[in-house]
């Protein structure tokens, strides 16, 4: 498994916030991602419905996931698919080394899937003596820079232009030195140029999956760059690598969520690329890999059903929540410590690596709604982040002094005498501490006001002018 | 327990499903958005204006014998050099290339030199402006992928409405070919500072040169 890093959350999002370049990178991602967002959505009356209609597949397939799992490996087998099946990480990572040993294989060409990171397939394959080379641009920006993404669909998007530029020239030795490396179109050929060829190489195309589809036995993969197409079209063996929740039932399901996945990730009304891939090659002249193998891993998802954290398992990976995250756009995905930022992140990473390790993250929330707002498949992002929050505190691993203020103000909140009379003289001693309207010190309240001024309370609190107008 | 046996065994009880139940019932199908859903000239229409909006070209033929001076003029205007790599789709057996002498044709697979490929669309999409490119001997799944210019013969009566209209189109033929891309305009990456550039890994040009006449029955 990847390393978790969650627990630094802390430590990670502090050092983000003053990180000039992180933080340029972080306002493109507002008005690119989520103006074109608004675009899009503003273009299609009926975007209010797909969402709905987006949710229902999704809950239907889930009610009935072994069906449709099983629907799918009945046809993606007779259409010459070999289906293996992996409960964790580990038996994943097996399945696909023998696959890779089965043809001799030096070099995997691999197109962008967050599961292969879960599972930290790159640096078993390498140290199987295997090569990989991720072709997703900003995956292979990654791969140079030895660093994990940092958003769902645009991994590399906290590295400036420079900072690419610099890495390819350290990178690419075997280039002119004295090559133009200026604008991001001279990276965006270079990298074409220096991939191309390692397509043309490779033994083995592994790729993700966005969808399964029942119906046909296929796998999908929504690209814009053509990489996913290309590693799987020119190896030998196409190999895919999919959770058990990317199951859809039908095709016109798929042209259902499709309306709704691209315009929620990056405003497009349709990615460049959407490949339906069945099985092997046909016919020898149509080319294309001679085996197909798909790999459906669980890695703890079906511990999630029947619990709230189904409703997670809706989840297309646009990335709409963490572009609309005002805690993401402040820090960063690589605060979050894991393979998922944002709030899905915040939901997934607990039920994935056990929330001692990740208490942070759902905490890390202002709960402002605007993840599930803007979410195709309507998660509840909120409702599931409370929901960790609960169990964290009844599983009793935060610190003793937040289980105690915890303790003390749900006995407090419940006696509404006790409790009015208590904000009351709380109301009243802020009022004598504020200057001008603003409190600059507050007690108990250092780490908010040593770099903020909190506003002074009004006179009287909400209830009481509430009360007051009845 | 195999692995496969395991995971549905923790899928049923994780579910509630009960031995022996069917599935519940589909939800109501989805709506189709109503852009999509034209006839005649306003789909072709349509789907021109999509297809320019993801930054395709798009050029309208009577028929296959104004392909040869179609790809010429194209190809020239791109000041690209006068070769082609046609895919062995037979429709192009018949088309006159001698009408254009200097035009250079050579029929086959795209390799990794060939910087000009023609090929020929399953199906048009209306709603997105996309092309549908299903695998075969005729048009390999990488004729779309390997060029850095794609142009692409789409035939007026295989442009369908929607999204839905083109699944339906794909159903019809039974079993789906190895590879069914939906192609929205040339490869494109915002992965470096989220600045759109076009040509990533697949093509940087797609032109798309609809052909009025429909196919020989």
């Amino acid at each position: 498994m990847m390393q978790v890093n969650s627990s630094a959350f802390k430590e990670i999002a502090h050092k983000a916030l003053h990180d000039d370049q992180l933080q340029e990178a972080l306002g493109l991602l507002r008005t690119n991602f989520g103006d074109a967002r608004a675009t899009a959505v503003e273009r299609l009356p009926e975007f209010g419905a797909l969402r709905n209609a987006g949710r229902d597949i999704r809950n239907h397939t889930l009610e009935n996931l072994d069906h449709y799992l099983e629907a799918w490996e009945v046809k993606a087998t007779e259409q010459g698919a070999i289906v293996h099946w992996a409960r964790d990480g580990e038996e994943a990572r097996r399945i696909i080394l023998g696959l890779c040993r089965s043809v001799d294989a030096k070099l995997m060409a691999k197109s962008k899937t967050m599961i292969s990171e879960e599972i930290a397939l790159n640096p078993f394959l390498e140290d199987e003596g295997i090569e990989v080379i991720e072709t997703d641009l900003g995956e292979y920006i990654l791969q140079l820079a030895d660093e994990p993404p940092s958003h769902v669909i645009g991994p590399a998007i906290h590295k400036t232009k420079e900072q690419v530029a610099d890495l390819f020239r350290d990178s690419h030795a075997a280039l002119d030195p004295a090559r133009r490396l200026v604008e991001i179109s001279d990276m965006v050929g270079e990298a074409r140029q220096v991939l191309r060829e390692r397509y043309f190489e490779a033994d083995v195309g592994l790729t993700g999956a966005n969808f399964l589809i029942a119906e046909t036995g296929s796998s999908v993969i929504v690209t814009n760059e053509g990489n996913g197409d290309l590693s799987q079209g020119l190896a030998k063996m196409h190999i895919v690598l999919a959770t058990i929740d990317k199951v859809i039932p039908t095709l016109n399901d798929l042209a259902t969520v499709l309306r709704l996945l691209a315009r929620s990730a990056t405003g497009q009304e349709m990615a460049a690329y959407t490949t339906l891939s069945t099985g092997p090659r046909r016919t020898d002249a149509e080319g294309g890999p001679e085996s197909c193998h798909v790999v459906i891993l669980d890695n703890g998802r079906t511990g999630w059903l029947g619990t709230p954290f189904q409703e997670a398992l809706r989840c297309v990976r646009c990335g709409a929540c963490m572009n609309h995250c005002p805690v993401y756009g402040a820090v960063g995905g690589h605060a979050y410590g894991w393979v998922y930022p944002g709030p899905i992140g915040a939901v997934l990473t607990p039920a994935l690596v056990g929330i001692e390790r990740a208490r942070h993250l759902p905490n890390a929330s202002t709960f402002c709604g605007r993840c599930e707002s803007v979410c195709p498949m309507r998660i509840p992002l909120p409702k599931l982040m409370r929901e960790w929050r609960r169990q964290e505190f009844e599983s009793k691993i935060q610190p003793l002094r937040q289980r105690f203020g915890l303790a003390f103000w749900r006995w407090l909140a419940q006696r509404p005498v006790l409790y009015r009379w208590a904000t009351a003289i709380a109301v009243h001693g802020m009022r004598l501490l504020a200057r001008d309207g603003r409190i600059r010190r507050l007690p108990l309240a250092g780490a908010w006001t040593s770099v903020r001024d909190m506003p002074a309370p009004a006179r009287r609190s909400f209830q009481s002018q509430w009360k007051g107008r009845k | 327990m195999s692995a496969r046996d395991d995971i549905l065994a923790k899928v049923r009880a994780g579910i509630g499903r009960k031995p022996g139940t069917d599935r519940g019932p589909r939800p109501v199908p989805a709506p189709i958005p109503a852009r999509g859903q034209v006839e005649g000239e306003a789909r072709l229409v349509l789907f021109t204006k999509q297809a320019e909006a993801v930054a395709a070209t798009v050029v309208r033929i009577p028929d296959m014998a104004a392909l040869p001076a179609a790809v010429s003029n194209y190809l020239a205007g791109q000041n690209l050099p006068a070769a082609i790599m046609a895919t062995a789709d037979t429709d192009f057996d018949t088309v006159p290339w001698n009408t254009q002498a200097m035009l250079e044709i050579t029929r086959g697979t795209p390799g990794i030199a060939d910087q000009v490929c023609l090929a020929q669309a399953a199906a048009g999409i209306a709603e997105t402006g996309s092309l549908v490119m299903t695998a075969n001997a005729d048009n390999p799944h990488m004729a779309s992928f390997v060029p850095e210019t794609a142009v692409v013969v789409l035939r007026a009566s295989r442009i369908e409405g929607t999204l839905d209209d083109a699944m339906a189109r794909l159903r019809v033929t039974g079993d789906l070919p190895r590879a069914v891309s939906l192609i929205s305009g040339p490869s494109r990456t915002g992965d470096i500072a989220l600045k759109i550039e076009l040509g990533a890994h697949g093509p940087r040009r797609v032109h798309i040169v609809i052909v009025d006449e429909p196919e020989a029955a």
